[in-house]
């Protein structure tokens, strides 16, 4: 069965997958009417995929809503997450293990 | 889903505020004392335990467990002390007292040590039951008489798009039926000050909101440390703006009635926000909401009967005092952890449920949990609480401190 993606709002441009996915078609549920996106790599439940091409500096938008900025250009079926995407705030979180989290600016000495 | 108005039996306090448990608290007003009222307290049935750790006291701490002291769902209360600490057991027995419910304490020093303390406290506690259950007033009540509080822990990219949507609507229903909702987490809220500022029923209160909101992202930048956590992200989270989105979800549609402070109670029915960031003081007491359990006793402290608390990747906690119930928008979560979960809200994704749907269900689950049914958490014996040094300038209403 295809990977399912939900589109929160019409002006996201991206999607939060419901299921993991493997590389290749996801269906895209939701605000827009797009019917599917071929993600470019694996990517897990609650994570974004990118749904169009977003220049570096330019807003990441989810619930119709600014959540940060492209940190670099991103392609459309990419992952969008801590390597490619950053908080207008919160400048420690660039700093966490893009798959864990984890922080790594603490020292355990 | 019953569109019947549900009612169940409580128990009306003295200050008219109506409980669903007539439960006893052990208080402990010192680190020193806690091993002791946990004892006094192990297998006394329909006894919490909370306390604060610190042997200098605190204004905040203090306003805070006399609010959840005097909290509806507490008929009685034991406060028990080392004996060297700042924070008085007596002081706040009497101020127990005052509200209408029997109340007593002691310091361990003047007891005689440990077997003799717990000795005291079960003896005590004994006869303090007796008077709370002796001294209840039953009365009927329903959506109306509840305060109901909401926090996400543990939240990951399920969370924002059904656990708090759901209880957003639940939310709407209580709201309209004529009870109070309370939210918090003003530090998830980032990014989304116009998005805030639309919902204030009135200027007064846009005014309100615009300053916890501001307070808020300045306390977040002075800490450098914003309100996400390692869980966050590998649930799928990128950034403190995302959360704040998906966390704003569970406060609904409705306006917001006003900003409370913590230990105020709202001051009317309807959709309220919480603030429990610190204000400006001399001493700068750390991170505003070090874990969930805080932010828990602060919905307690405004009065909520029963707390909601939504998880997407899957949180054990509980509480003392008010029953948690626990919603999860992963489906995975709540077959994986299945025992702790109350709601599964991931059915709204599936197309299992609308949303409204859903929000019935979840009123007709708060109502059985408010009758008497205990939620997940609670059957499992999880009361996990944290009262923290903080300061916050008095709450300008003569909240938690009706004496």
């Amino acid at each position: 069965m295809m990977a399912k993606a939900f589109r929160i709002h019409p002006d996201d441009n991206v999607a939060v997958l419901l299921d993991d996915c493997a590389p290749g078609p996801v269906a895209v549920l939701g605000a827009g009417g797009m019917a599917e996106i071929c993600a470019t790599a694996a990517i897990k439940s609650g994570h974004k995929v990118a749904l169009v091409g977003i220049e570096a500096g330019r807003p990441i938008v989810k619930y119709g809503q600014r959540i940060g900025h492209a940190t670099q250009p991103i392609e459309p079926g990419q992952w969008v997450h801590l390597h490619n995407c950053a908080s207008d705030y919160d400048e420690r979180s660039a700093t966490l293990d893009g798959q864990t989290g984890a922080p790594t600016d603490t020292r355990y000495e | 889903m019953s569109n019947a108005v549900a009612t169940w039996q409580g128990y009306l306090r003295a200050d008219g505020r109506k409980g669903i448990r007539n439960l006893a608290l052990v208080i402990y007003t010192v680190k020193c004392a806690q091993h002791v009222a946990h004892a006094i307290a192990a297998g006394e049935p329909d006894t919490h335990v909370l306390g604060f750790s610190g042997c200098y006291d605190n204004a905040y701490a203090i306003r805070l467990m006399l609010a959840l002291a005097r909290h509806p769902n507490v008929g009685a209360v034991l406060s028990v002390g080392l004996g060297c600490e700042y924070t008085q057991p007596e002081r706040i027995s009497e101020a127990v007292r005052k509200s209408g419910r029997p109340a007593e304490g002691f310091f361990i020093q003047d007891a005689g040590g440990t077997g003799r303390s717990i000795a005291k406290g079960k003896e005590s506690l004994a006869r303090l039951r007796a008077q709370a259950r002796a001294g209840a007033r039953r009365v009927p009540m329903g959506l109306a008489d509840l305060t109901v509080g909401c926090e996400c822990g543990g939240s990951d990219g399920t969370s924002g798009l059904a656990g708090n949507p759901v209880v957003g609507a639940f939310f709407d229903l209580l709201v309209d039926g004529g009870g109070c909702a309370v939210f918090e987490e003003t530090v998830e809220l980032i990014g989304l000050r116009e998005v805030l500022l639309a919902r204030a029923a009135s200027g007064a209160v846009r005014a309100e909101l615009a300053a916890a909101y501001d307070k808020a992202v300045e306390y977040c930048r002075s800490v450098r440390q914003y309100s996400a956590s390692p869980g966050n992200f590998a649930g799928g989270l990128t950034t403190i703006e995302e959360k704040s989105l998906g966390a704003l979800a569970k406060s609904g549609a409705r306006p917001i009635q006003g900003v409370l402070k913590v230990a105020e109670p709202p001051r009317g029915p309807g959709l309220w926000l919480l603030d429990s960031v610190p204000d400006p003081h001399f001493m700068q007491f750390g991170y505003t909401n070090p874990n969930d359990s805080e932010g828990i006793m602060d919905l307690m402290a405004a009065g909520a009967q029963v707390v909601l608390f939504v998880t997407g990747r899957g949180s054990v906690i509980g509480s003392p005092i008010a029953p948690l119930v626990k919603i999860t928008g992963n489906a995975q979560t709540f077959r994986r952890m299945q025992e702790d979960m109350d709601f599964d809200a991931s059915r709204v994704l599936t197309g299992e449920r609308t949303l409204e749907q859903a929000a019935g269900e979840l009123r007709d689950l708060v109502a059985r949990v408010a009758a008497g049914r205990p939620s997940k958490p609670e059957s499992l014996g999880h009361r996990e609480y944290f009262i923290m040094y903080k300061h916050q300038d008095p709450p300008s209403r003569a909240a938690g401190c009706r004496d």
